[in-house]
């Protein structure tokens, strides 16, 4: 049993570098080979330009324009909402948090954030001028549509409608 | 006229005759230099006192505020200039500083008495702790914070614009002050109640 367990790590030792020049590249290691250690590039500095980002579609949760760091959210405190909440967002001038957040998954009003919206962090994201490691081929809506042929105004008939 | 030169001459008998042992010019230059070397050692013991190690010297220093403050940017940051606990905890000014001292002997007791021996004592009492430096701080205008910060010299174009604008419509008006905003900028903060969570 033993042995053959040595043997599966040393073909996995094997095998990787084999892997790496065959072009089959980890986009976050790189082509470093398993057994090594990757060099991560240094972390960057999160873009804090204050400047609103657009969103991809109208659900998405809007990523942060300005730094957070050391910003406490825990059982204390919840450093966002100093800022953004229905109260402060007036002298802030934050963005106030929408009315989603303060609803329950059975879509009740809560008068307090409510619990699942609580770790802001979860859903939104500070941002880095960084070069994407992977591709995207994602498309906005509008694109979407832009690119659809334009239907025809005489042949749709409500008929699904009565 | 008379009397007067009289209880000169009497004086001046005082002070040439030898005293018994130790002529009184050898006693006040004596005294001098021990003033010098009392006073050296009186400010030698401030200085030792006002350093950060004496303060983590203490477990509830050390292992609850000290070890916070080491994530943050008054301990690590892109420069390396740093602000010790003495530079926000006890002012510069000098007569500030020894009332300071004496206020400080309590924690002495603290630590005799053993009030907050463990994490979960020194969390209980936290947000006493805290509310005494904001209470400190509010009072004095942040002095602590302006000994480093100086809002005259802020270059608002050189800040992010969330910070040049709250800065410019609360601090620049003197409205607020750095301690109403800069909260929890060095250590966590203890359970804010409901202000900070809620609506
Ligand atoms: C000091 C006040 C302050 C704090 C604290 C703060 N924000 Fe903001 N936030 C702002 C302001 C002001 C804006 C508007 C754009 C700008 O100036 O950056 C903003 C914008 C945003 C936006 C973009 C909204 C949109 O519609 O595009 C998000 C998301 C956001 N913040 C999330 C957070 C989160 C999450 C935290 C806590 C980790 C946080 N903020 C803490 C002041 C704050
Ligand atoms: C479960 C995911 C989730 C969490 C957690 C969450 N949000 Fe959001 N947030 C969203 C989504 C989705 C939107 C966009 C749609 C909407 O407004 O509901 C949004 C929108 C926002 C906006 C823009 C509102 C507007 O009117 O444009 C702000 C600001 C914001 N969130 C701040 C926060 C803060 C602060 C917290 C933490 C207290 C938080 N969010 C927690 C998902 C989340
Ligand atoms: C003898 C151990 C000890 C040393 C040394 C010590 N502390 Fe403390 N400190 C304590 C204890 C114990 C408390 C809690 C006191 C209490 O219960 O009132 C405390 C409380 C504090 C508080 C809260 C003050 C308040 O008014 O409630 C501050 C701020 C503080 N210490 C800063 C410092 C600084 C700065 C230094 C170094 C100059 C230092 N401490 C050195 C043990 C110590
Ligand atoms: C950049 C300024 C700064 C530095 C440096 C600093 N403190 Fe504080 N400290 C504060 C402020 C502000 C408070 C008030 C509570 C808060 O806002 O977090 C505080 C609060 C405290 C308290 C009360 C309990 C609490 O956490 O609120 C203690 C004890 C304390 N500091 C000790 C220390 C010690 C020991 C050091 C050095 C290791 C230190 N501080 C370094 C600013 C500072
Ligand atoms: C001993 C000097 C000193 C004292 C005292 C001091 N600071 Fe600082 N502070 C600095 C330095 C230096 C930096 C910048 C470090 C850097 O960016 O390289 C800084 C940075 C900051 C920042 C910027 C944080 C960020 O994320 O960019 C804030 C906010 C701040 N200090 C607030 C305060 C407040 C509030 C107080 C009083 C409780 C205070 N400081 C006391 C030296 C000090
Ligand atoms: C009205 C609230 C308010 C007051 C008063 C205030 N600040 Fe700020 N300060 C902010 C906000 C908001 C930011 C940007 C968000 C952040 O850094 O968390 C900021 C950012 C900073 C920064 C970083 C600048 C940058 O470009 O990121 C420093 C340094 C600073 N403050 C120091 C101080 C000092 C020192 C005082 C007192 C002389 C003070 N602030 C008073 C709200 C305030």
């Amino acid at each position: 049993m033993r042995i053959i367990a040595a043997l599966l790590v040393v073909a996995g030792l094997a095998s990787a570098p084999v892997l790496a020049q065959s072009g089959t590249v980890d986009a976050l290691r790189g082509r470093t080979p398993v057994a090594d250690e990757s060099r991560p590039p240094p972390l960057g500095n999160p873009e804090n330009k204050d400047v609103r980002r657009e969103r991809a579609y109208s659900m998405q949760p809007p990523t942060i324009p300005h730094k957070i760091d050391n910003y406490q959210v825990d059982l204390n405190v919840n450093a966002c909402l100093g800022c953004h909440s229905r109260g402060r967002a007036p002298v802030t001038q934050a963005v106030a948090v929408s009315v989603s957040h303060y609803m329950d998954r059975d879509g009740n009003f809560l008068a307090e954030i409510s619990p699942r919206r609580y770790f802001c962090e979860q859903c939104h994201v500070t941002q880095v001028d960084a070069k994407p490691l992977v591709g995207n081929a994602f498309l906005d809506v509008d694109e979407v549509l832009k690119r659809a042929p334009p239907p025809a105004r005489t042949a749709a008939k409500p008929a699904s409608h009565p | 006229m008379r009397s007067l030169l009289d209880l000169a001459r009497r004086y001046w008998a005082t002070i040439s005759r030898p005293s018994r042992y130790f002529s009184l010019g050898f006693l006040v230059i004596g005294g001098f230099v021990a003033g010098v070397i009392f006073w050296g050692a009186f400010n030698t013991g401030m200085e030792l006192t006002n350093t950060e190690a004496f303060c983590t010297g203490c477990h509830e220093m050390r292992d609850n505020v000290f070890v916070e403050l080491r994530s943050t940017i008054h301990y690590t940051n892109r420069s390396g200039v740093r602000a010790v606990c003495p530079d926000c905890h006890v002012p510069h000014n000098w007569t500030d500083k020894v009332a300071r001292k004496m206020q400080a002997s309590k924690e002495v007791w603290g630590k005799v008495f053993g009030t907050i021996d463990t994490r979960e004592k020194f969390l209980d009492h936290r947000l006493e702790l805290a509310r005494h430096e904001w209470a400190r701080m509010k009072a004095n205008n942040s002095l602590e914070c302006r000994n480093c910060h100086g809002s005259d010299y802020m270059d608002l174009t050189r800040q992010s614009p969330r910070a040049a604008d709250m800065h410019s419509r609360f601090l620049l008006t003197g409205e607020r002050t750095c301690i109403d905003c800069h909260k929890g900028i060095a250590h966590r903060l203890p359970d804010m109640g409901t202000a900070l969570r809620s609506p």
